[in-house]
């Protein structure tokens, strides 16, 4: 025990700058995530076919891709169409686009879970769709969301360390790189689960006391 | 001022109005009454543009409802609805939930709406409910703060969907009285009801819905103690003897 906290000690500061990252990139991605995923919900609830239909084909086909190809595919392929990207930055896109379509779908079922006699009273004091997503749906919808939208938030923070495999030294990769260097795979990468769980915990406590908080908000 | 021309409705293949006339005056007070699925409701829907309707026509002090057009909202700032469910917004306060119109929708002055609210709020008796949520509040309060939402509005006309049909039985009282002081303000009224001794009391005039036709309309006394049609009849006395 001693030995690995001696070790541990020794090891922290390196897979603290790969925990850095990859808050950042949880960070952007998420934005980057909710924004898009807000859009295709509004899109698919749209009731207008020539922004539903398209916005269906997206999601099913990102959805129906692993998160990994996606990433190999931003990375990889982009560059032979004139995008230059950096590793951070197609990771980053390439999580955020992936979970926007997962979260697109969390935020329609969010919204077309709110009673049907809200949109219609809504309606009957004359709020034109905007109006009523704004003040009425969305408001209501993010207490249904809420839940699921945690449990995207910490599955999105743990895919963040597939964009290792495209060579940016976020926390799994700074792991991957000291274990192969000191072949202490035990400390290493018992720090490494260590230290995502000193980031998925705080959130998912976060998380309750907010719906709890939510829930006493009538 | 409400005037239905030969209404046509279908859901499908379904047909629920076959052909509705009828005209609403100014000031009246108008209850539907009627067997569930003979087509009230979705007439009353039809006025503000809930519901389209498939042939004739509904205008409105002579603007013609169409719910497929891009402009049937301002259908909705003359004419308020008050709904079974009062379908309030649960995230916000009573007073929140009648300023929420004239606020947002008519882009009112904050404190002016505020003051009307609280005046209106009063009106239905729920002054000291004003930052009370929906759900701590009782089913007749609730429908109370519906009205003042509908009021808030300042419409030229209020649908009422069965109003007190979810209500507790000694609840329902409450509601009829302030949709009785209403009327008595002359304020013109279209009220899908159960209620027939409110009918009576209150309505200038009834119609008596049966598969999607009026079947018989006039003045609320004589209609309700005399009715003509046999179907009338049957439907009143299983009302009022329901054993």
């Amino acid at each position: 025990m001693t030995k690995f906290i001696a070790h541990a000690t020794e090891y922290l500061p390196l897979l603290l700058n790969g925990v850095w990252l990859t808050v950042m990139i949880t960070l952007f991605a998420l934005c980057l995530a909710t924004a898009l995923g807000l859009v295709w919900a509004l899109f698919r609830t749209s009731g207008i076919w020539s922004l539903a239909v398209p916005t269906r084909l997206l999601v099913d086909f990102v959805r129906g891709i692993p998160l990994l190809v996606v990433l190999f595919y931003i990375y990889f392929v982009a560059p032979d169409i004139g995008i230059n990207l950096t590793a951070l930055q197609a990771g980053t896109i390439g999580l955020g686009l992936a979970h926007s379509c997962y979260l697109g779908e969390t935020f329609r079922a969010g919204i077309e879970a709110v009673d049907t006699g809200q949109i219609e009273a809504a309606k009957s004091i004359g709020m034109k769709r905007p109006l009523m997503m704004r003040r009425v749906v969305l408001p209501q919808a993010f207490k249904i969301i809420l839940p699921p939208y945690a449990n995207n938030m910490v599955m999105l923070l743990k895919d963040s360390s597939l964009v290792s495999v495209i060579s940016v030294q976020e926390l799994t990769m700074q792991g991957k790189m000291l274990a192969s260097s000191t072949f202490d795979n035990m400390t290493v990468f018992t720090l490494v689960a260590l230290l995502y769980l000193c980031l998925t915990v705080p959130l998912n406590l976060l998380m309750r006391k907010m719906e709890i908080y939510l829930g006493a908000a009538g | 001022m409400i005037i239905f021309d030969d209404v046509h409705k279908s859901f499908g293949l379904h047909e629920v109005l076959k052909g509705i006339n009828a005209e609403i005056a100014k000031g009246q007070v108008v209850c539907l009454i009627g067997p569930s699925g003979s087509g009230k409701s979705t007439l009353l829907r039809c006025v503000n543009g809930l519901e389209n309707y498939q042939r004739g026509r509904i205008s409105i002090d002579g603007t013609v409802v169409d719910a497929a057009s891009p402009q049937v909202h301002t259908i909705c700032t003359r004419v308020s609805m008050v709904f079974q469910r009062f379908n309030l917004f649960p995230h916000r306060t009573a007073l929140e939930n009648v300023m929420e119109g004239p606020l947002y929708v008519l882009k009112e002055n904050r404190k002016q709406v505020r003051e009307r609210a609280m005046a209106l709020l009063n009106r239905v008796g729920l002054a000291d409910k004003t930052n009370a949520y929906p759900a701590s509040l009782s089913g007749g309060q609730q429908q109370r703060v519906a009205i003042a939402r509908a009021l808030a509005m300042r419409p030229q006309a209020i649908l009422f969907d069965e109003p007190t049909s979810a209500l507790d039985p000694e609840m329902v009282g409450e509601v009829l009285q302030v949709m009785r002081a209403l009327a008595d303000e002359n304020m013109t009224m279209l009220v899908v009801t159960h209620e027939i001794q409110f009918a009576r009391e209150v309505s200038d005039s009834v119609l008596f819905l049966d598969g999607g036709r009026i079947v018989e309309q006039g003045p609320a006394k004589e209609l309700l103690r005399h009715p003509k049609h046999e179907r009338t009849k049957d439907f009143l006395h299983r009302v009022m003897h329901p054993v």
